[in-house]
């Protein structure tokens, strides 16, 4: 299969993100699995009219285009022109060439929360009226439209996440050139449930300070971020946890809260993005699918059960008391 | 006089155009336009200062860690507080890391696939080059992507990821290391100078940081394998130091710290021949050709505001052009190496001013002295000791965060007013290097550069942009995304 890749109202960190695939050589895994680049604006070496002439081509149906992924917002404006972003050397409107080429394409995926839901480009009062391919925030439209569905049958195939992990996209490009990436595969917000199936949470290195609600004060401290510093894993879908970052990172492990990137509509919490909004000391925003009574409940027990040990590294930047040793265990 | 429009220009970050006017075969004119327009300095407006923090990594996906350390060093400022040592260490280590993976994404991927072109097919080395520099295809990707991977592992420790980490914060870093992540970093380093060694120098860094002038590294290369060798060869094969000289007028806002070892990066503006002392009151920014509103004066970036108005006449780029002391300058790896004094860029600039060759060359001596540096500082840091000091924000404040990108000086210039951001000012290196032309008419320094460049015979086909063009647009490593932001 091949694929066709542009850019608009985003900053390419999704294709730098992926570029730092630690699959393997990220070219050689894409030949292998039969996907072919046919352009990409930060790889390719077809320039100016050399790639304008494919766009033309697969706009006008002479060259078959398998997979056709936007990265970046979709931006309407001003007035509903587009012309905050016309794609060099065309004159035309990006959002134009992404109907056009969405029109033609075999399978169309929105590579980021950018072209999945409008992202950080429409934070804010939208300048750019931005909007993404299949979705305008959380609701269904975006610029496509609701009704949208691939020549297959399949829905914008949304990779959200701001960037996205470079495995999301891989893998979610092989499964479509194998033809192994159905409607069922996709959830609610149409992302790939391979990753968009588990809570940022799972796999937390905080877990355990999680567990007795033993919170970090400050960017530095080891403790949970949920109740003082933003921290929305419990609610954000991705496994950023399972699936490290960069050999073994995640927004936790680097001291700083998720903020639901994969969500749409992530861009304007309604509060600041590392405080945590409560209403009489208790924090909004619990786990989505938890009883709220039980959460309380639950996080008043734990926290007075919490051990001397979990209470102070909660509050510090490196371990102070280690995990007690046992003398007395089984032998074998 | 014919005209030629280049469009969409690739293998640069984001999306660009460049028109031409062609006279007797040479470029008589050029006018740049950064195409996309998305609006941060609107967006942030009215929200607490912290939230810059969220933001300002996702102006770009290439300087992210930059445009981060800029945020928080304007929040700094405001907030009148001071990193202590470790946090300083892991914020230069972010940069200097990020600054590496850059230039060489640029070297790699963006620039040498232009020579394996086949309008070169009659040159001796095109062959081999075209095996190794292919987009895509060639040998070098496959070495030097899983190479990067391996270095950014450093930014998953320091930073939990990249790009748009948060881990920046005015007063250090959240990611306090621990002894023995300190170790893993600083073994992540060492494989990567395994890397540069072996494929790009095919020497040490230090004999490569220690090349005085040109003769010397020109000798130096002689005979010698490692890609930086095989693009010196071809730069003098084709002249590539003949190509592309722009204003000769440079700028840097300095980076690293002089107490931590390594490297420093001195702040400056170069002008015939010699540093002087840069004020930062004397930048302004002029959008006379850019689609914005305009006021009777080009404006500081303290107190400027200048909304979109896309149907400006005469206007033709969402770019703004800023100028010091009301000249266009040129900002990047060798602007920097050349205020700081290194004697081969010196010698670079001294015999053909800033152009193809002297402009690769700036990158690839960088990454030779910052490597070392990053080693240095990665044993300095002293795990359980203080990596952030925290502050509060006051109610009504300005702050200035300058840092040097891995493409040149970038600059966020924040007001707070009754605790939220009244305005915020970005002013990123692409925007000074591919700037439209000013009230004065005077051309951005791409724009300059471009003018005398020939068009023929080197192009693949009869309408294919032309190859000298591309070389030129390509050795300033553009970052469309920062540029308009």
């Amino acid at each position: 299969m091949n694929l066709l890749w542009l850019q608009s109202g985003g900053c390419g960190g999704c294709t730098l993100s992926w570029l730092g695939s630690e699959m393997g050589p990220l070219f050689s895994t894409l030949a292998d699995e039969g996907l072919e680049i046919l352009w990409h604006p930060s790889v390719s070496e077809a320039t100016g009219s050399e790639a304008v002439r494919i766009l033309e081509a697969c706009a006008a149906g002479t060259r078959a285009l398998d997979i056709f992924c936007v990265e970046g917002a979709l931006l309407r404006g001003p007035r509903g022109t587009g012309r905050f972003h016309e794609l060099a050397g065309t004159g035309v409107a990006a959002i134009e060439w992404a109907r056009r080429l969405s029109a033609r394409a075999r399978h169309v995926v929105a590579v980021g929360s950018c072209a999945a839901f409008g992202g950080i480009t429409s934070a804010g009062a939208n300048p750019t009226d931005a909007c993404g391919l299949q979705y305008d925030g959380a609701a269904r439209g975006g610029l496509l439209g609701e009704d949208f569905r691939d020549s297959t049958g399949l829905p914008v195939i949304n990779i959200a996440g701001c960037p996205t992990h470079p495995d999301w996209i891989t893998e979610t490009l092989i499964a479509l050139a194998r033809g192994e990436l159905r409607t069922a595969d996709l959830d609610e917000f149409g992302r790939p449930r391979f990753y968009a199936d588990h809570l940022v949470h799972h796999g937390c290195s905080r877990n355990e300070f999680y567990e007795f609600k033993a919170s970090a004060e400050r960017p530095t401290d080891q403790g949970c971020l949920m109740e003082n510093l933003g921290c929305k894993g419990t609610q954000a879908h991705a496994d950023c946890n399972l699936r490290p970052w960069n050999g073994g990172g995640s927004c936790l492990t680097g001291g700083y809260p998720c903020i639901r990137c994969t969500e749409p509509g992530f861009e304007e919490p309604g509060h600041p993005f590392a405080r945590t909004p409560k209403v009489a000391g208790i924090p909004i925003g619990l786990p989505a699918d938890m009883p709220k009574a039980w959460f309380v409940a639950l996080a008043a027990l734990s926290k007075s059960a919490t051990p001397a040990r979990v209470r102070i590294n909660a509050t510090a930047d490196h371990v102070v008391p280690g995990p007690q040793t046992r003398r007395d265990g089984p032998k074998r | 006089v014919s005209r030629i429009v280049v469009g969409p220009f690739n293998r640069v970050e984001g999306d660009l155009e460049v028109e031409l006017e062609v006279a007797d075969s040479v470029v008589s004119s050029a006018r740049v336009r950064a195409s996309l327009f998305r609006g941060f300095e609107q967006i942030l407006q009215g929200k607490v200062p912290e939230d810059a923090l969220v933001f300002a990594p996702r102006i770009c996906g290439i300087c992210s860690v930059s445009q981060s350390a800029a945020a928080a060093g304007a929040l700094a400022d405001a907030m009148g507080i001071v990193a202590p040592r470790n946090g300083r260490l892991a914020k230069q280590l972010m940069q200097g890391v990020e600054n590496l993976a850059d230039h060489l994404s640029h070297f790699y991927l963006f620039f040498m696939p232009d020579f394996a072109r086949p309008a070169y097919s009659g040159r001796s080395w095109h062959g081999e080059v075209a095996a190794r520099f292919r987009a895509i295809h060639g040998s070098a990707a496959a070495e030097f992507l899983p190479a990067r991977a391996g270095l950014m592992r450093a930014l998953g420790l320091l930073a939990g990821k990249w790009p748009h980490t948060q881990a920046f914060l005015p007063g250090g870093t959240s990611r306090p290391l621990q002894s023995s992540e300190r170790i893993r970093l600083y073994r992540l380093l060492r494989e990567f100078r395994g890397f540069l060694e072996a494929k790009l120098f095919g020497d040490a860094l230090e004999a490569v940081a220690g090349i005085d002038c040109e003769d010397r590294l020109m000798a130096w290369a002689q005979g010698r394998s490692g890609d930086f060798c095989r693009f010196l060869a071809i730069a003098e094969d084709l002249g590539l130091q003949k190509l592309g000289r722009s204003w000769d007028r440079f700028i840097s806002y300095g980076s690293y710290n002089a107490e931590d070892g390594g490297v420093r990066f001195a702040q400056g503006l170069w002008e015939q021949g010699s540093v002087v002392p840069l004020n930062v009151l004397g930048i302004q920014e002029d959008v006379h050709y850019a689609w914005y509103a305009e006021g009777s004066q080009p404006q500081a970036p303290s107190t400027a505001t200048a909304p979109p108005m896309p149907d400006k006449e005469g206007a033709y780029t969402w770019c703004k052009a800023p100028r010091i002391h009301g000249k266009p300058a040129e900002t990047g790896a060798l602007a920097r190496q050349l205020i700081s004094g290194h004697p081969l860029a010196s010698s670079l600039v001294a015999a053909d001013g800033a152009n193809v060759k002297s402009r690769v060359v700036g990158r690839l001596l960088e990454v030779a002295r910052l490597l070392p540096a990053l080693e240095t500082w990665a044993e300095a840091l002293r795990p359980g000791e203080s990596f952030c000091e925290f502050g509060q924000m006051p109610e009504e404040a300005t702050g200035l965060g300058l840092v040097e990108a891995a493409r040149g000086s970038l600059g966020h210039w924040l007001t707070v007013r009754h605790g939220r951001i009244h305005n915020y000012q970005i002013v990123s290196p692409t925007t000074w290097n591919f700037s439209p032309r000013d009230t004065q008419d005077q051309p951005g320094p791409l724009e300059r550069a471009l003018v005398g460049t020939p068009v023929g015979p080197a192009r693949d086909a009869a309408d294919a942009p032309p190859v000298a063009v591309q070389h030129v647009v390509r050795s300033f490593d553009p970052c469309m995304v920062c540029t308009v932001h």
